[in-house]
């Protein structure tokens, strides 16, 4: 039996049920202060939306928790450790943070089932044979095994990215990060990628999702945060977010993402 | 020009071995061109390392190395490292000069091998190399698994180009007293200015004809390995 399911591994720091936990983290990008004091907590079996006008941070934020951004100040803790700074540490912290790109970004040159299986045999040491199981269960999964010997470019764009889901679950990631997974998308794709990440969240995988699917926030997070201009603004469970958002940015926010 | 014309002319492939001299072009660019690709790779890797001091010594090389004339660096390696330094690759005489002139040509033409990956380097977007870190690889097999294999199928035209420039490249090592092509032309106009027309057309032919299909099938290459995205 190959052991697929989402469900968390058993915690290995402290005791707290924090997972995910961002301390007064400050980023510039030059003169531009994209981060402004950031505080966040995600419980383990969380599902965080994060929402935002254009530029707000949102992306940097979810590139610093795998540090594909590095902070200026401030702490990243995931699963009681604090994110190491370079090296093999970081790599081996990075395999358990999965991370789901806008653009797929799966390996060009490679087939769907190898880009599933290489993590698994390059950054964590599994045998092949393993890899290749786990690979074509977790494509099953998101219901591309069909597809498994094609090159990406020969798949819809719903379809890469629930290959790319497929590949960052074969690292059995503590947290899953979502940035605007379904926005390069053509509309009639968008659903069949919510229902995969609707279902990992429902089997209690951690996730933080920056997107603008309101459907999505709905059915599946526990709590949505809004940011805008490098700060968390406000912070609420999803219904009370979109029916009585409580700053007045969030209003005017919603109000134009509504009208659309 | 008479009938004796031609016949004259035939008559100079009795005397000297031009296809010989050739092969000896092609030996030369064999190796060079195996060795450059390997040097290139390695320094196209130190271009892009996330090491500083790396990252120097790679970009310093090519800045050197490219910028020299090869026949400066042809003399170098004879007189310089077989002359002067005593380093002997052979203890056969032709073949010392030999390999010497082969690592003239391999440390030349490896800025360039390392320039053209360097560009089929930034045919490949950054997304891929976010993504080889997102599910931890670390820079060396992200590298080697990700980057360079997409940046080589990306760079098939630009390295083509090299090992076009190469081989016309390998007649410099007559500088080092390699018998080969454009030596043996030189001899034979000197030995029979009569036909000087004709052997020079020879020479020049010879090389379009080992060239020019380089050129094709790197062009088809190109077309076959570029990566669909
Ligand atoms: N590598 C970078 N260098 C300089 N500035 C950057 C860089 N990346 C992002 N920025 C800037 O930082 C700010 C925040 O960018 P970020 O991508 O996090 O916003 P976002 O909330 O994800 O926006 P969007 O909804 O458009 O994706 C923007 O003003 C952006 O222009
Ligand atoms: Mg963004």
């Amino acid at each position: 039996m190959v052991d697929i399911s989402a469900a968390p591994p058993a915690p290995t720091g402290t005791t707290t049920d924090a997972l995910v936990e961002l301390r007064g983290v400050d980023k510039h990008f030059g003169a531009l202060h994209v981060l402004q004091n950031i505080d966040l907590t995600v419980r383990r079996g969380e599902v965080v939306v994060i929402i935002g006008p254009s530029g707000s941070g949102k992306s940097t934020l979810c590139r610093t928790i795998n540090r594909l951004e590095t902070i200026d100040s401030g702490t990243i803790v995931l699963d009681g450790v604090p994110l190491p700074a370079e090296g093999r540490a970081l790599a081996r912290l990075r395999a358990d943070v999965g991370m789901v790109f806008q653009s797929f970004n799966l390996f060009a040159h490679k087939t769907v089932l190898d880009n599933v299986v290489l993590g698994q045999v390059k950054a964590k040491g599994v045998k092949p044979a393993k890899a290749k199981e786990i690979a074509l269960a977790l494509l099953d999964r998101v219901g591309v095994r069909n597809q498994a010997d094609k090159l990406p470019a020969q798949l819809s764009g719903g379809q890469q990215q629930r290959v790319a889901i497929a590949r960052a679950l074969a690292m059995q990631p503590k947290v899953m990060l979502f940035d605007e997974p379904t926005s390069a998308l053509d509309p009639e794709m968008i659903n069949e990628v919510l229902d995969v990440m609707v279902g990992l969240a429902k089997d209690g995988m951690t996730m933080i999702v920056v997107t603008h699917e309101m459907g999505f926030a709905r059915r599946a997070a526990n709590r949505v945060v809004f940011m805008d201009g490098g700060q968390i603004v406000e912070e609420s469970d999803p219904e009370t977010f979109f029916t009585a958002p409580k700053s007045e940015r969030a209003r005017d926010f919603l109000s134009k993402i509504l009208t659309h | 020009m008479d009938d004796g014309y031609f016949q004259q002319f035939l008559s100079l492939f009795d005397e000297f071995d031009v296809p010989a001299a050739f092969w000896v072009n092609i030996q030369l660019t064999f190796f060079a061109g195996i060795l450059a690709l390997i040097l290139g790779t390695v320094l196209a890797t130190m271009r892009i390392s996330p090491v500083p001091s790396l990252r120097w010594a790679g970009s310093t090389y090519v800045t050197l190395l490219r910028n020299t004339p090869l026949t400066i660096i042809m003399v170098f390696c004879v007189l310089g490292l077989w002359g002067q330094l005593g380093v002997t690759l052979s203890p056969d005489f032709q073949t010392n000069f030999f390999r010497l002139a082969v690592v003239g040509l391999t440390v030349y033409h490896a800025a360039f091998v390392c320039e053209a990956l360097r560009s089929g380097v930034n045919t490949v977007p950054v997304g891929q190399a976010e993504a080889a870190r997102a599910i931890g690889l670390s820079f060396w097999p992200a590298a080697r698994l990700i980057i360079l294999p997409q940046a080589f199928r990306g760079s098939v035209a630009p390295l083509g180009n090299v090992l076009i420039a190469l081989t016309k490249n390998s007649t410099v090592a007559a500088a080092a007293s390699v018998a080969e092509a454009s030596g043996l032309m030189r001899t034979m106009i000197e030995f029979r200015p009569d036909v000087i027309l004709a052997i020079f057309l020879t020479f020049a032919f010879g090389f379009v004809l080992i060239v020019v299909p380089i050129g094709l099938a790197t062009t088809a290459l190109s077309r076959r390995l570029a990566v669909a995205r």
